[in-house]
């Protein structure tokens, strides 16, 4: 093996270490570090790995609630459901690599999530994934969007868990750095929840899964801490490849090691960083030490050096801590299902992580200190110069809507509203056996067998929204998501987010940071959806230019009944068609102006969280109550959209409907009455039996409705007034919507 | 009765059979491990959906060489019923007890969806409680299903009646926008000579319980059991 190279504050900075925090970890040491321990403390302290840009800011978030057992700091949050059985979820992004390489790094992303999930003990029964890429006219976007979605399905397919939602949005700030954000979700019995903490002197430490190799170095510190650039082709070799197969073995080993008593003391897979994170956030979570001998790896290929070693990301590789009585148990029962488990070290009291190769230590790191003493930044925030620009809209240079007929079609035509069964056929949404309300409705509904009870899944986040007003754009993803639960007819338990931006070197990229910290905050207290976990990831960016702001939300409701689950399509002809909430709606950062006259400006209508929450408090006991058919969220599009959503987004085809609205006060304009966006709005359809009963209550529960019309024939009528503002066969309508997003991506 | 359900490294829907037979329909269940060499009294053997051995040779070509499949052949020739489902089916064509092989969609991407199947025989063991013609809405949930023999094979099986199942539409007519994924002659499910081997690429596991929107897949599993009581009856 050649000579290590000489440790130097140049080489500290190839790594992707500050002066700072070069000076930082060698006074942590007292010395300076081997070229090995050099590595670590990079990769450790990368933002990837310590988020030492964003804890200061997420700090303020919510992460307490009645049902929370486990919240931010473990591989996921951990959720009290009754019946004794706990929800265990979480998201996370895999951006960059899948960029770089669409099918492997959505893939690899899957298999990440779902590590994080059965590493705590939990069966992972769900998966969502929330998507953003550029213009389908952007170079190689087709591409990354078949890969991703490919990827996905390839992955999530293969090893049995169902992917039963997500969303999917198109803008050009992505043209360069897509989204690729997942979520799983898995159910255990609390007491067989598993921690990834190293406890005990003397146990066993036993690497389990595939072998390491020389893949995926180098993934966390440099792919996902820095932004890109014109060589970020080159970094191709920085992406993991999946093995879904071996994962499919790796989940069912673990979890019969688990649900064995007392053989497993602490499991943590081994994501971002391998082997070098799991050895040193273990030991730091127990207050204990490690000796790992690097000899005993198992590894693909020969010659590796212990820098490589302790870096790779190769795939599908779990550590966990056993009793020393259990040594032989662990191995046979990983043997079972073809796999290798190798004992590389033991649990020490000593606090710090010592790692030799070949008879001489080449690591002696205290773990605590690497592991939780990463340098915390309070990074300087400005607000952007351009944001009050943008949030100006003078809508007197757009002419008032000439013909609703032909831009209703072509919104439900356009990139974000067009249906997604192309891309959720393409995913398994039923395997388990569980999924109750599959894809195409505001939530996926997802039954607890063994229990009457069901969960209800759904993410969101407008980036534009976000972009045009960052602490709004929060609130509102934050309310959408909760609203979709609602409309679902469950009461939100914990809400995990993704959030993605910019360089948080850059001041205005912190602005927009903090300001979504505080509308998620603000928003999740007001609706009792306390943040359980996520992750954070910064660089989105490429040659100076940053994603718009995303973050994401992704929210899991809890129902009392898996039968009486809601849908958001009209069921039945003859149903009475209500708007809960005021149909006024604003033009301002609508899908509407982007897609017709390519503006984005304004800002987003408000929420008032009050409000919004005393309508999800109406949805639902009216839908206790058993008076409503359906459900639907209105959002992008407005009005009009969302009705016609109503009509053609069922499985068994399209149902009209006959409605009228209001004119509203004089001079209002017949664009922002049918296609403006505000939050706080629902669609809701109830037998007329019913309907007396349902205003009776709504009336009761101080809920503005407003009676819009009847389900029926095969046409969508909207009238304003005496004008028929839309007037379009449903079957068609539904076939522009639903034929669109297979007919772009062939392109 | 007793149902034995196939475990492959790479199954998946064990659990969604298991549900089914044991907790829906009350009857005994066990899993059978793939590295086993036999096994001992089960009366129905169904081969789960999946992706066994990670299906990275072509599907069952790997799972067809467990252990396990030679007594689910001995248990076949003994007259023994076995289901076969998704790459249960797959599985039991590679290893020859069914005839033709299934081959990628003709779309070329994975399906995952409803379908409707029109029963084309009564008179098995997998169909006895459905009437000649219904028609049936099943998920399916694959990216090689689409099934294929040569032309001499294909005039045989419709000779013997051997397809069970073809995709239609919701009227029952068997045409090309009906069948998802090319699958000649519309073929969704065929039984062996004997009648007692039966694969399916649609999963009625997925729709056998009314919490899941539809029940129609529980049929077939009740037709296996009323099956098995008869022949029971009729050994006595």
């Amino acid at each position: 093996m050649a000579k290590e190279p000489e440790v130097t504050r140049e080489l500290a900075r190839e790594e992707g270490m500050t002066s700072e925090e070069y000076d930082r970890a060698c006074a942590l040491l007292g010395r300076t570090p081997s070229f090995t321990e050099l590595a670590i403390i990079a990769v450790m302290w990368s933002e990837h790995c310590s988020y030492k840009s964003s804890r200061v800011h997420l700090k303020s978030l919510p992460t307490e609630g009645p049902r929370l057992i486990q919240g931010p700091g473990e591989n996921a949050g951990v959720v009290d459901v009754g019946d004794g059985i706990v929800a265990v979820f979480k998201m996370e992004s895999h951006n960059h690599p899948s960029f770089v390489e669409p099918y492997q790094g959505a893939a690899t992303g899957v298999g990440g999530i779902l590590r994080d999930i059965f590493t705590m003990g939990a069966r992972p029964i769900a998966s969502l994934n929330s998507l953003r890429f550029g213009s389908l006219t952007a170079p190689r976007m087709t591409y990354l969007v078949g890969g991703v979605v490919a990827g996905i399905a390839g992955y999530g397919n293969c090893i049995g868990v169902p992917t039963v939602g997500g969303d999917l949005y198109f803008h050009p700030s992505y043209d360069n750095n897509i989204l690729v954000n997942v979520f799983s979700l898995g159910i255990a019995r609390p007491d067989k929840i598993h921690k990834g903490l190293a406890r005990g002197p003397g146990n066993p430490v036993i690497y389990v899964g595939s072998r390491t190799g020389r893949d995926g170095i180098h993934g966390a510190s440099l792919l996902a801490s820095a932004e890109f650039d014109a060589q970020s082709e080159s970094k191709r070799p920085t992406v993991q490849v999946g093995d879904p197969f071996t994962e499919k073995l790796l989940l069912e080993a673990c979890l019969e090691a688990m649900k064995e008593h007392g053989i497993v003391v602490g499991i943590q897979d081994m994501g971002a960083a391998g082997l070098t994170c799991s050895t040193l956030e273990m030991a730091a979570r127990g207050g204990s030490g490690m000796e790992i001998d690097l000899d005993q790896v198992p590894l693909r290929e020969e010659g590796m050096t212990p820098y490589e070693i302790m870096l790779s990301e190769s795939q599908e590789r779990m550590l966990l801590v056993a009793t020393p009585e259990s040594e032989a148990r662990v191995k046979s029962l990983f043997e079972k299902w073809d796999l290798e488990a190798a004992v590389i070290g033991r649990v020490t009291d000593t606090g710090r992580v010592r790692i030799t190769w070949k008879g001489r230590v080449v690591a002696d790191l205290p773990a605590a200190a690497v592991a939780d003493e990463a340098p915390l930044y309070e990074r300087p925030e400005t607000r952007p110069s351009w944001q009050e620009e943008v949030q100006r809209l003078r809508l007197e240079t757009v002419p008032d809507l000439a013909d609703g007929n032909a831009a209703l079609t072509r919104l439900l035509a356009s990139p974000n509203l067009c249906s997604r069964e192309s891309i959720y056929q393409a995913y398994d949404h039923m395997v388990r056996t569980n999924t109750v309300v599959r894809p195409g409705s505001d939530a996926a509904v997802i039954r607890l067998k063994g229990s009457t009870q069901a969960l209800a899944l759904t993410s969101d986040c407008n980036p534009r929204y976000c972009y045009l007003d960052p602490a709004e754009g929060a609130r509102l993803a934050v309310a959408e998501a909760a609203r979709n639960l609602a409309c679902a007819g469950a009461v939100p338990i914990g809400t995990t987010d993704c959030l993605n931006f910019g360089s948080p070197e850059r001041p205005e990229i912190m602005w927009q940071f903090a300001r979504s910290i505080e509308g998620i905050g603000e928003a999740c207290r007001a609706l009792e959806a306390p943040i359980v976990g996520g992750n954070v990831s910064f660089y989105n960016e490429t040659e100076g230019k940053a994603i718009h702001p995303t973050p994401m939300i992704a929210m899991v409701g809890l129902l009392d009944d898996a039968r009486r689950a809601l849908v958001q399509w009209f069921r039945r002809e003859g149903d009475v068609v209500l708007l809960l909430g005021e149909p006024a709606g604003s033009l301002a950062a609508s899908e509407y102006l982007a897609v017709l006259h390519g503006l984005e400006a304004g800002r987003p209508a408000p929420v008032d969280l009050r409000r919004e929450r005393a309508l999800h408090d109406a949805v639902r006991s009216a839908r206790d109550s058993g008076f409503l058919a359906s459900a639907h969220d209105c959002s992008e599009g407005g009005l009009a959209v969302a009705l016609a959503e109503c009509c053609i987004s069922g499985p068994d085809g399209a149902l009209g409907a006959s409605l009228r609205l209001a004119p509203g006060e004089a001079g209002r304009r017949l664009d922002a009455l049918l296609f403006g966006e505000a939050p706080t709005r629902v669609i809701v359809s109830t037998s007329p039996e019913n309907r007396a009963r349902l205003e009776a209550l709504l009336l009761s529960a101080d809920a503005p409705f407003h009676v819009l019309g009847k389900v029926g024939g095969n046409r969508l009528t909207i009238a304003v007034g005496d004008t028929a503002a839309v007037d379009l066969d449903v079957g068609d309508l539904r076939s522009a919507w639903r034929l669109a997003l297979p007919a772009m991506l062939a392109k | 009765m007793k149902f034995g359900i196939v475990v492959f490294p790479g199954s998946n829907c064990e659990h969604d059979v298991y549900h089914v037979v044991k907790h829906l329909l009350g009857h005994d269940a066990a899993f059978l491990w793939h590295k086993d060499a036999g096994f001992t009294g089960v009366d129905c053997v169904v081969l789960p959906g999946g992706f066994a051995h990670g299906d990275y040779l072509r599907c069952g070509a790997m799972a067809r060489f467990s252990p396990i499949m030679g007594a689910v052949r001995q248990f076949a020739e003994r007259g023994g019923f076995v289901l076969g489902i998704c790459n249960g089916f797959q599985i039991l064509s590679e290893a020859g007890m069914l005839p033709g092989t299934l081959v990628r969609n003709a779309g070329l991407q994975y399906l995952c969806r409803d379908v409707h199947l029109r029963v084309e025989r009564q008179d098995t063991a997998f169909t006895s409680r459905i009437k000649l013609g219904t028609v049936l809405r099943v998920p399916i949930g694959h990216g090689e299903g689409c099934y294929y023999a040569p032309d001499p094979l294909l005039k045989e099986l419709e000779q013997k009646r051997q397809v069970v199942f073809r995709y239609c539409d919701v009227r029952g007519e068997v045409t090309a926008d009906a069948n998802p994924n090319g699958s000649l002659h519309g073929v969704a499910g065929v039984v062996n000579e004997r009648g007692n081997v039966l694969g399916m690429m649609p999963h009625p596991d997925r729709c056998a319980e009314e919490v899941l929107g539809n029940a129609q897949g529980r049929r077939l599993f009740e037709s296996i059991v009323h099956a098995w009581q008869q022949a029971r009856r009729n050994r006595l």
